[in-house]
């Protein structure tokens, strides 16, 4: 779309300008072959890679591969994972970045830096946090085991890992937005007799909505890929706390090298649905505009 | 309704955006806040209206302590400089946004506010616009939706914060005598901000001029121009013709 609007700005240029953009064609056209090139090789070749060994003993040998019960219930918790994450980072994702865009408060810029937090850390790092804080030997590991809760090596311990790396993503990109947009219409909305929840419901919400969705998404995807963070608090416990590239990892481990990318062709099908969810999002917003 | 503000203080970090303003506006007349950039008109306005909380001084309607009391209940019209009209509802959910979050004990049946919207539509003469959004409008119509969407709500009071200030100069012409028309007609207690002294002194029956945070003058238009209270208020009314030659070079 911008490539458009750029052509269309490039329209009224001058001659001089005009044969400029001429001799840049062959610039143009190398930096593009680079770009495919490059595309190609780190992504969809991989991506080839992944479906070509998962069904290199047939049909028969996949189906077997992804309904073997360990495969079955790490795909049924990498679900839940997200399923419990999602939700809750998209709440508080909210809830930051409104805070963050319309006021000015003490402990805003520290709010704001602890947003980025998981951007900055390693997802080891983070995962080995939460095996300090709730582990066994853990600060609150006693207390948590007296009451019989287990986090660590347990799927607690899981949703908390992904909590962690999913947090920016809906915040990050909802900042933006609402900065943009400014309070003018929640003003208005007040004026004319909206209570809090009435104007972020008719007039914040649905002006930010393809950018939360976008967020949400992203966010998505991250939980369910996330191998680092959650490996250290796992545990790897089979059919229980092995996530869905966890579990790709043991199977490649073992040299069951076909059951391991059929497991992969499962995580690259979600992750192509939350790409093409992206892109028809996209459509629809340039559409709208 | 009158309005009454109290020597209201605001400051802005360190700066002094308002410094002890009182000014008082009868009930049924239209008032014009005129000054400088910078002066507090803004600042002033949204105090009126709850939209910003004064350091000090009171706000009063009807002679009752509003100072306290929040935006949404104030009953007060305000039409913002740039329109802040719900990008996303087409007119008519606009104009109808008012209503449809009252509580529902208050709440118009749907059909009473079919007829409202319309009726209101038909006063700002935008009845065949009622299906368009915001961005298929031009300025002049953005601001007559954003004047019915404020009257909706049957305000007490009507502030306009530049209302022609985005507008070119026949356009603001033609709006500003029917706004004086309209005002005419409904009679509803107005105050209004600009910095063009002409807007404010042809349209206004009181005018106060504004100057970094306090009111100079106030006083009936002829007052104002005849007899300049202050060195300010007299070099802002000569400077004017000035700056239009500028402005037209
Ligand atoms: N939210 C704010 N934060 C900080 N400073 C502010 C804020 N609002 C207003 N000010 C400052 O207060 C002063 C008065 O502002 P105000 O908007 O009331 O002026 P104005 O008379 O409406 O000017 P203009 O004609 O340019 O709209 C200005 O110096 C402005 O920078
Ligand atoms: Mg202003």
């Amino acid at each position: 779309m911008s490539a458009i609007v750029a052509a269309r700005r490039a329209q009224p240029l001058t001659r001089a300008a005009l044969s400029a953009s001429e001799d840049s064609r062959p610039v143009r056209l190398a930096l593009t072959a680079a770009a495919l090139g490059f595309l190609g090789l780190f992504l969809f070749l991989p991506l080839v890679a992944v479906f070509t060994e998962a069904l290199s003993k047939g049909g028969e040998a996949w189906v077997a591969a992804v309904s073997e019960p360990e495969a079955r219930a790490a795909l049924w918790l990498t679900l839940k994972v997200a399923a419990l994450s999602v939700p809750l980072v998209t709440v508080f994702g909210v809830a930051a970045a409104w805070l963050i865009a319309r006021f000015d408060f003490r402990g805003r810029r520290l709010l704001l830096a602890l947003i980025d937090l998981p951007f900055a850390v390693s997802p080891v790092i983070a995962g080995l946090v939460f095996v300090l804080l709730f582990g066994r030997q853990g600060l609150f590991g006693p207390a948590l085991a007296e009451h019989g809760v287990k986090v660590i090596f347990a799927v607690p311990g899981i949703v908390l890992a992904t909590l962690f790396v999913t947090l920016p993503f809906v915040a990050r990109e909802l900042i933006p937005l609402l900065e943009a947009e400014g309070r003018d219409e929640e003003e208005a909305a007040r004026t004319l007799g909206a209570s809090g929840f009435q104007m972020f419901w008719r007039v914040t919400l649905p002006n930010i909505r393809f950018g939360l969705l976008y967020g949400v998404i992203l966010a998505n995807a991250r939980a369910m890929g996330e191998f680092g963070a959650v490996s250290v608090v796992s545990g790897h416990i089979r059919g229980l706390t092995n996530t869905l590239p966890l579990h790709v990892e043991i199977l490649y481990n073992e040299y069951r090298f076909q059951a391991a990318f059929a497991v992969a062709s499962l995580l690259a099908f979600l992750a192509i649905g939350t790409l093409v969810a992206k892109a028809l999002l996209e459509r629809r917003i340039g559409g709208s505009r | 309704m009158s309005i009454e503000v109290r020597d209201i203080h605001k400051r802005f970090g360190n700066h002094q955006a308002l410094a002890g303003v009182s000014l008082k506006v009868e009930t049924g007349s239209l008032v014009a806040l005129l000054g400088p950039s910078g002066s507090g008109k803004t600042s002033l306005l949204r105090i009126i209206a709850g939209l910003e909380r004064p350091d000090a001084g009171q706000v009063l309607f009807a002679g009752e302590d509003a100072t306290r009391q929040d935006a949404r209940h104030r009953r007060v019209g305000f039409v913002f400089q740039h329109y802040a009209l719900f990008r996303h509802m087409n007119v008519f959910e606009n104009v109808a946004f008012g209503l449809r979050v009252r509580g529902r004990a208050t709440r118009p049946s749907e059909q009473d506010i079919q007829g409202r919207v319309r009726e209101l539509l038909e006063l700002v003469q935008l009845g065949w616009m009622a299906d368009r959004y915001p961005s298929q409008l031009s300025g002049g119509q953005r601001q007559r939706v954003a004047l019915a969407r404020a009257l909706a709500v049957e305000p007490r009071v009507l502030l306009l914060d530049e209302p022609f200030g985005a507008l070119d100069a026949r356009v603001r012409r033609q709006l500003r005598a029917w706004l004086r028309g309209l005002h005419d007609k409904i009679g509803l207690t107005s105050v209004f901000v600009t910095h063009d002294q002409e807007e404010a002194l042809s349209l206004a029956h009181r005018v106060a001029v504004l100057n970094d945070g306090r009111i100079e003058q106030e006083g009936t238009p002829d007052d104002i121009a005849r007899r300049p209270a202050t060195p300010f208020v007299a070099d802002f009314l000569q400077a004017e013709p000035v700056a239009i030659c500028h402005a037209a070079q």
